[in-house]
């Protein structure tokens, strides 16, 4: 069974920040990004040293926000979409700061979070952190999918890995967000094979989490449940489920809940097909959209859950089914 | 919980389909305006002198090297996300999957990285056509010494 | 100009297009194998001798499309089993069909040290 912590003190969200590419920029949050490179390579040269660059240039701007150097953090979990982590490593390395690598799939943004939450709790010698996830398109197509030259036709169910970066400074001290509540999820089988249909693959890991979390809270006090990437096929899935299966909790769930993936692009206008996906999605839709928010008091408690989808080439080629996670928090507005 | 065949059920009822009528119609267009295209450039081949045995080889390379411009000028993949099998299906789409790879890999090296994976697609398709033309030549051989 | 040709060459052309993507969007083949599937149908056209009369009708039509690649495949090994005997089996198969593949190849390295990747576009 998956257990819930509620925190006696609190972890506060001191700083944050996001970067994203063109097709970020022309979505509907494109002018809340901190910062947008239209050629989408960061001055690098290749597609993947371009996400790690991502990485280094939000961390950069989420500690200048707060006038801070990266000798004020302890420590920094990390996690992108690349093989074994690199762009994070890659990207963070130079700041010197002990470092965890995550892999969450696209729950990363989610996971990291939860695990500077707990880590910062657990122990007097950490007092802030911070937490940042990436993911790039074209790295992601061309390990994923196909050549990014490639013309091959998109299936509707398919999403667009988006290319963005989150990060967030998280500390003890009383700022104007906080983190209250984390419940990591459990490992689901969405039954689902086709790579381009993930959505589906991670609804039901979404309605897993989200079932146990509101077993012993009561949904009328959120003012948002927001999934990480199930994209238009994965969302209308989810809220069905949650109607059926959770009477009047699930509709009172069903009607608060949106998804990131459907937040990050205009999608009458972009051809995105179900929506957003990647890590950056849920972790630049956090920063650039559902923070300010909070801390504005327009969201007065919220729950995230981004969904992962777990699996790798070799796994569906061998026609395993892709399965999903989503790990869940709870953050709330602080009254100063 | 849901089981496996509840949730596919309900998978398949959320999934849009394809636009079938419009992906088949632009498939036909595109796939059909190439082929007019190929059969303009023979007869033009034609009276350029070109021998008739070699006239349809010039048209294919003809093909495989606009495609190949396409695909490095970034083109190819933005018809093809109209077009379909229409650019699939003649050999344009065979040659932009040789030359998307070649382009992609290019970071990795010229031995490994384009070397390698110039056959991620094409690899498939020249081992198959070789197997079926195996597998045609046996049978032709034996049919000859029988027949 | 054979402008009745020309049309036969957009029309089957077209159509065979037009079943391929019936085919893809119903049942999900990722495109490898659908040139795979191509290939091996061209060769069976051509083994079976019904891609000479669909040629000689649509010329371009029939040998744009992928399957005038099998065909070549299947053109190749008759004539070499037919003037070298049973190493004709080996010798054959890319004869007639070396033309593409060596323009594909070389066209394609040729591309990649002109042009840089580029991002993919929603539009």
């Amino acid at each position: 069974m998956q257990k819930i912590t509620y925190l006696d003190k609190p972890v506060y969200i001191e700083s944050f920040s996001a970067v994203g590419g063109l097709e970020e920029s022309r979505g509907p949050l494109g002018d809340k990004f901190d910062l947008i490179d239209e050629k989408d390579l960061f001055g690098m040269k290749t597609w993947e040293r371009a996400e790690g660059e991502m990485s280094r240039l939000a961390l950069n701007i989420a500690l200048n926000k707060n006038k801070l150097s990266p000798d004020d953090l302890d420590i920094l979990v990390a996690g992108d979409l690349q093989n074994q982590c690199v762009a994070s490593s890659g990207g963070l390395f130079t700041f010197g700061i002990p470092f965890l690598g995550l892999y969450g799939a696209c729950s990363t943004c989610t996971e990291g979070l939860l695990v500077l939450t707990a880590m910062l709790t657990a122990s007097k010698n950490y007092s802030r952190g911070a937490s940042v996830t990436s993911s790039h398109n074209c790295a992601a197509e061309r390990q994923f999918r196909t050549p990014i030259e490639y013309g091959a036709q998109r299936t509707p169910t398919s999403q667009w890995t988006a290319t963005a970066a989150g990060a967030f400074i998280l500390g003890k001290e009383k700022s104007d967000i906080k983190i209250t509540s984390f419940m990591p999820g459990r490992v689901i089988d969405g039954y689902v094979k086709d790579q381009s249909n993930m959505g589906s693959a991670m609804a039901l890991a979404a309605y897993d989490s989200i079932a146990a979390y509101f077993s012993e809270n009561d949904p009328s006090r959120f003012d948002l449940i927001l999934t990480g990437d199930l994209g238009s096929v994965g969302s209308s899935i989810l809220e069905e489920m949650l109607c059926e299966k959770l009477g009047e909790n699930g509709r009172t769930i069903s009607s608060l809940h949106k998804d990131a993936g459907l937040l990050l692009y205009d999608l009458k206008n972009q051809d995105m097909h179900a929506g957003g996906s990647g890590c950056g999605c849920s972790a630049s839709v956090l920063s650039s959209l559902i923070l300010p928010k909070v801390k504005s008091g327009e969201y007065k408690r919220i729950a995230l859950l981004s969904t992962g989808a777990l699996m790798s080439t070799g796994s569906v080629g061998q026609g395993d089914h892709i399965l999903g996670v989503a790990p869940l928090i709870v953050i709330e507005g602080e009254d100063l | 919980m849901e089981n496996s065949e509840s949730y596919k059920r309900r998978v398949k009822v959320h999934s849009p389909h394809s636009k079938l009528l419009k992906n088949t119609l632009s498939a036909f267009l595109f796939g059909g305006i190439i082929c007019l295209f190929g059969e303009i450039i023979a007869n033009i081949y034609l009276l350029l002198g070109v021998k008739s045995e070699d006239v349809y080889i010039w048209v294919t390379i003809t093909l495989i090297l606009i495609s190949a411009l396409m695909t490095g000028l970034g083109v190819f993949d933005k018809i093809a996300r109209h077009a379909g099998a229409g650019t699939l299906v003649p050999v344009t789409g065979f040659a932009n999957s040789v030359v998307s790879c070649a382009i992609d890999n290019k970071a990795e090296g010229y031995v490994l990285g384009v070397g390698a994976k110039i056959f991620t697609v094409a690899g498939p398709v020249i081992l198959f056509s070789l197997i079926s033309g195996f597998i045609y030549g046996l049978i032709y051989y034996f049919l000859t010494l029988f027949i | 100009m054979d402008i009745s040709k020309l049309f036969l060459a957009f029309l089957v052309g077209g159509i065979v297009c037009a079943l391929i993507q019936v085919l893809i969007d119903l049942t999900k083949l990722t495109p490898a194998r659908i040139l795979v599937i191509l290939v091996c149908f061209g060769t069976f056209l051509g083994a079976v001798g019904l891609y000479e009369s669909l040629f000689e009708l649509a010329g371009a039509g029939i040998s744009v499309p992928l399957i005038g690649f099998g065909a070549n495949v299947a053109k190749g090994v008759k004539e070499a089993v037919d003037s070298f005997g049973f190493i004709g089996i080996f010798k054959g198969p890319f004869a007639a069909a070396s033309a593409g593949c060596t323009a594909a190849l070389i066209f394609g390295y040729l591309a990649c040290l002109i042009f840089k990747g580029k991002p993919k576009r929603s539009r």
